[in-house]
């Protein structure tokens, strides 16, 4: 019997999503005689358990931490000794901002076999594969941990499905030890909005990235999105450089398309950062001058050209 | 004080590539190299604390063999003031891990008093090296920031973490810390062509894994955590093409678009 320790993420109270998706990518490597274990980190950590007992998970572990919010020196603290106590054959967590700040410290910490960004997973018979991506989202990698006893992975979000029956599992406790962190929480700022605008919440989004070349051509595409009714929404290094608000960014960092239909994207190469907001629309079409961006990849149709020309001629018809 | 800026020469394909032999790697002539992008972003945030005052040396670090130097002559030409790329052959193949044992063996013989890497380097994207290089060291850390406020030689430094859909949290850290520095942190300045030609003729440091104290163990396959097994082309994606002239591409897609508000 092994043991596939999955540890949940939390913010301000709330679960994140990405921490039920652990169960579904556990559920797939599973073999019969395994548990599936998911620890929670919290101050008041049993205000999870209702949440986080579904179909999947055979115990919850509730870690009674001195903070709520993420502390990376309580979290890796508190994780070390979880592994130290039940000696998992893997654990695996969300690739999430907060896993950037733990993750890789605890697997040098711990000597631990580890991969990020995974995005999927198999137990063959010579041991675990976990595959990533490589060289921009080129190729795919296959790696696998030689000689390592626990193996950490970070997993992509919006891959695995989480399950949807509920269970009740086992929960145990467990005690993190005390730890003074060396940083201090300060507080959370919500993003500014410079701009009335929803992206979340627009149906038609026409979203231009580092391909427009200059901001003096953010003008040509804010008219083209006006002339055919599309909300204009921008890839992260346009918000960056300034030339159109955060509010209007789409990607991990920016907006989530949640209610868009239609999906426009002219010059946006396909950051897997971008694509995270915005893969899951029923029709995208990519609009770039390399057929070899990573946005194809994604889209419904695409165009291999110039943005500048397309727009033209696009314009002429609203 | 000093300010370690970890960096990485990241490698992108041409358009068409072919991989390896062996299957675990893409054949090197298919490799077009540069600076990291987010590593833009940090040597940016030292410089801007340098030029706030205070007795501040920049200290671009880089694992890698001799064309390393590009990258680091590069930060160079942006006013890094010294410039340290550390080889050798038994480091080929570290994973981000690995890289962390190494840059961390740098960074105790330079005590700096902040050591910055980028989030995640653009080719594979582990968003790691920095946070394992702070847990060789022991050191405070904090990934994902997109503003800084700290004054040399400060015991404390005071920031803000990028988290997912914008949100921001506001920390403070004890120093010596590592932190990861988000893109758009400050916008990078241009090297001018003459920073560019004195940048040539200045010396690039190099240390070996004797002068780090590491076994070759340590570093390379044997000191990393995963094992590249296969490299593949992933399927192609669902894209269909439209073809033609633009007219008639631009034809298409307003018909799509026409499509649409007919069914919204």
């Amino acid at each position: 019997m092994s043991e596939i320790l999955l540890i949940a993420e939390q913010r301000r109270g709330e679960l994140r999503p990405a921490s039920l998706e652990l169960i579904g990518a556990a559920t797939g490597i599973r073999r019969a005689e395994d548990r599936v274990v998911m620890a929670v980190l919290h101050e008041r950590p049993a205000a999870f358990v209702e949440a986080l007992a579904l179909s999947g998970v055979d115990e919850i572990i509730t870690v009674q931490g001195a903070t709520s919010e993420f502390d990376p020196d309580v979290h890796e603290a508190a994780l070390a000794a979880l592994i130290s106590a039940r000696a998992p054959e893997i654990v695996l967590v969300p690739h999430s901002v907060d896993s950037f700040g733990f993750a890789a410290a605890l697997a040098a910490r711990l000597s631990l076999g580890f991969a990020s960004d995974v995005f999927q997973l198999e137990r063959a018979a010579d041991g675990l594969k976990a595959t990533r991506g490589g060289y921009g989202q080129k190729v795919s990698v296959e790696v696998d941990f030689p000689g390592r006893r626990t193996v950490l992975l970070a997993i992509r979000g919006n891959v695995f499905k989480p399950p949807e029956e509920r269970a009740s599992p086992k929960v145990s406790e467990f005690a993190a030890p005390p730890i003074a962190s060396r940083t201090t929480l300060k507080q959370f700022i919500e993003p500014l909005g410079a701009d009335d605008v929803d992206m979340t919440s627009a149906e038609f989004i026409l979203t231009i990235g580092r391909g427009i070349g200059e901001e003096s051509n953010v003008e040509t595409f804010r008219e083209l999105a006006d002339a055919v009714g599309a909300t204009l929404g921008c890839s992260r290094p346009i918000a960056d450089a300034g030339w159109l608000p955060k509010s209007r960014q789409v990607g991990q960092s920016g907006k989530t398309a949640t209610a868009c239909k239609l999906y426009i994207a002219m010059g946006v190469s396909g950051a897997i950062q971008h694509l995270a907001g915005m893969k899951h629309v029923a029709t995208i079409v990519a609009v770039n001058s390399d057929a070899g961006a990573s946005i194809f990849n994604v889209a419904t149709y695409g165009i291999v050209g110039d943005l500048f020309e397309i727009a033209e001629e696009l314009r002429r018809h609203f | 004080m000093k300010i370690m800026v970890a960096v990485k020469q990241v490698t992108a394909l041409d358009e068409d590539f072919a991989i390896r032999a062996d299957g675990r790697d893409v054949e090197e002539e298919f490799f077009l190299r540069d600076l990291n992008e987010w590593d833009d972003f940090s040597l940016e945030a030292a410089m801007r604390i340098k030029e706030a005052g205070g007795d501040v040396e920049v200290l671009a670090v880089s694992v890698g063999p001799e064309p390393v130097d590009e990258a680091l002559r590069k930060c160079l030409a942006k006013g890094a003031d010294r410039a340290v790329r550390v080889w050798d052959e038994a480091m080929a193949g570290s994973d981000p891990i690995a890289i962390g044992r190494i840059l961390a063996a740098v960074a105790r013989r330079e005590s700096p008093g902040l050591l910055f890497a980028g989030v995640q380097s653009s080719d594979h994207s582990f968003a790691a090296t920095g946070i394992a290089t702070a847990a060789f060291l022991g050191w405070p850390h904090a990934a994902v920031v997109s503003s800084l406020e700290y004054r040399a030689g400060a015991a404390r430094a005071l920031f803000r973490r990028e988290l997912e859909g914008g949100l921001l949290q506001e920390c403070e850290i004890e120093c010596p810390a590592v932190l990861t520095i988000q893109l758009g942190i400050a916008t990078p300045r241009y090297a001018s062509l003459r920073a560019i030609k004195q940048a040539a003729a200045k010396p690039i440091e190099t240390l070996s894994l004797a002068d780090l104290g590491l076994e070759a163990s340590e570093v390379g396959e044997a000191g990393s955590a995963s094992r590249v097994r296969r490299m593949y082309v992933p399927p192609k994606g669902r894209a269909q093409l439209i073809e033609g002239t633009p007219a008639e591409q631009a034809e298409r897609l307003a018909a799509l678009i026409r499509e649409f508000k007919g069914a919204a």
